[in-house]
């Protein structure tokens, strides 16, 4: 199967630079799954889970909002926060959801506020579904 | 002269500042090698930040609808100077050089008849300013609780500056901090982050992308997330300095304790053998005496 290079960075560090053969990633207009020699594409990320399949291994992280860029060279995913799902416990959750809400309480105008709404919503999608740790 | 107890005092008062010094600037040594290891790993994503923003902004620079935060506010009457400089003193010309250079940039805005308003970050940057400008002066943002600089405290800072943007105190906003060169040599800095310059020469993107959503909406979250990235940049840039400034200005301090300590321990001799022969010459004439 064909690889590409996959980079995962949040604003402190690098996370991941590897060559993968698949990455889910959770956009904001829906899941979609990365292969070899996609066409190029930017888009913004919700809350969520990014998993990336590299021959029979599997590891996943969890990203709170930031960009997805796919272009000749692989996909490049800038994450606003980033954490190994398997770190995800309930504690980090509430913390997620906290921040979320401190975001609601900060929104000015409705755009931002119903953005935040939804962030928190999607942020308990992922409480309810209970993060698969591979 | 100085009595032999007043010069033993001294010399040991000396010591002990070098001991002072010494200490802070293995402190500071230590405190660099983080702080440089945080910076550095912070430079993938706005580099990465950089690419896809220059991509995106290529083609809606121009645009009449472009965000505002690319395209400015029409106008460049008011000026947001936001100065970052350290909490803590004893770090050399640090926040001096980084709060002069504000001043010059102020003082030359002020001329031209321009409105500036100054942010301090850091308590030394806004002790420095606040006697020539104290009415432009708006409240410190204090990191003095912050051990390791995160990226949520750049992201409360952008906040802060996007929230004025929007209510209109400002046109123009220009970022100084203190770029990390080598431990011997920061460079005080300026930079315009609002409205956002773009890397220059960058080609356009061979390829046109898709967007999803579309490429306004990305480019108005992209924008204020650049501009947090830029504040935390800084930030980092600065921690870097601030550290490499202190650990310089401590070295020199224990060198020159150091010659302190070997003068006055020469005198301290000096001062004893005189006074052991003014005894001796005492002795000696008065048994001749006898």
């Amino acid at each position: 199967m064909a690889s590409f290079a996959f980079e995962l960075v949040s604003p402190e560090r690098l996370l991941i630079s590897e060559q993968a053969d698949e990455v889910t990633v959770p956009g904001v207009e829906g899941e979609f799954t990365v292969l070899a020699n996609h066409a190029p594409f930017i888009t913004v990320l919700r809350p969520g889970v990014v998993t990336i399949k590299t021959g029979s291994s599997v590891q996943s992280f969890y990203v709170r909002g930031g960009f997805a860029e796919v272009n000749a060279d692989g996909l490049t995913i800038l994450a606003d926060f980033a954490l190994p799902a398997a770190e995800l416990d309930s504690e980090a959750l509430a913390r997620e959801i906290a921040v979320a809400e401190a975001a609601l309480g900060h929104a000015t105008s409705d755009e931002t506020r119903a953005k935040a709404a939804q962030n928190i919503a999607w942020i308990k999608d992922i409480r309810a579904a209970g993060v698969t740790v591979h | 002269m100085a009595s032999l107890k007043d010069l033993r005092n001294r010399i040991a008062s000396v010591k002990a500042t070098q001991k002072i010094t010494k200490a802070m600037q293995m402190v500071a040594a230590a405190k660099l090698r983080r702080a440089q290891i945080a910076a550095e790993a912070a430079r993938p994503y706005a580099e990465r930040m950089d690419r896809v923003l220059a991509n995106l902004a290529a083609g809606m620079i121009d645009a009449p609808d472009a965000p505002r935060l690319l395209r400015g506010t029409g106008s460049d009457k008011k000026h947001l100077l936001i100065v970052a400089t350290a909490e803590r003193g004893l770090a050399g010309a640090f926040s001096s050089s980084i709060a002069r250079l504000a001043r010059q940039h102020a003082d030359r805005l002020i001329a031209e008849g321009k409105d500036v308003t100054i942010l301090p970050v850091g308590r030394k940057g806004a002790d420095a300013l606040r006697r020539q400008f104290a009415s432009r002066l708006q409240p410190t943002v204090d990191l003095r609780e912050v051990k390791q600089i995160g990226f949520v405290n750049a992201q409360s800072i952008a906040q802060a500056v996007l929230d004025k943007y929007e209510a209109g105190e400002f046109d123009v906003a220009t970022l100084f901090f203190s770029r990390f060169k080598s431990v011997i040599s920061q460079i005080p800095t300026a930079q315009q982050i609002i409205p956002a310059q773009l890397p220059e020469g960058t080609p356009a993107p061979a390829v046109p992308y898709e967007f999803e959503p579309d490429e306004a909406e990305i480019l108005a979250e992209l924008l204020p997330k650049n501009v947090a990235i830029q504040i935390f940049r800084a930030l980092l840039e600065n921690a870097a300095s601030e550290q490499g400034a202190r650990m310089s200005a401590m070295d020199n301090a224990t060198r020159n304790a150091g010659d302190m300590i070997k003068k006055l321990t020469m005198n301290y001799n000096r001062t004893r053998q005189a006074q052991i022969t003014k005894e001796l010459i005492e002795i000696i004439s008065g048994a001749e005496a006898l």
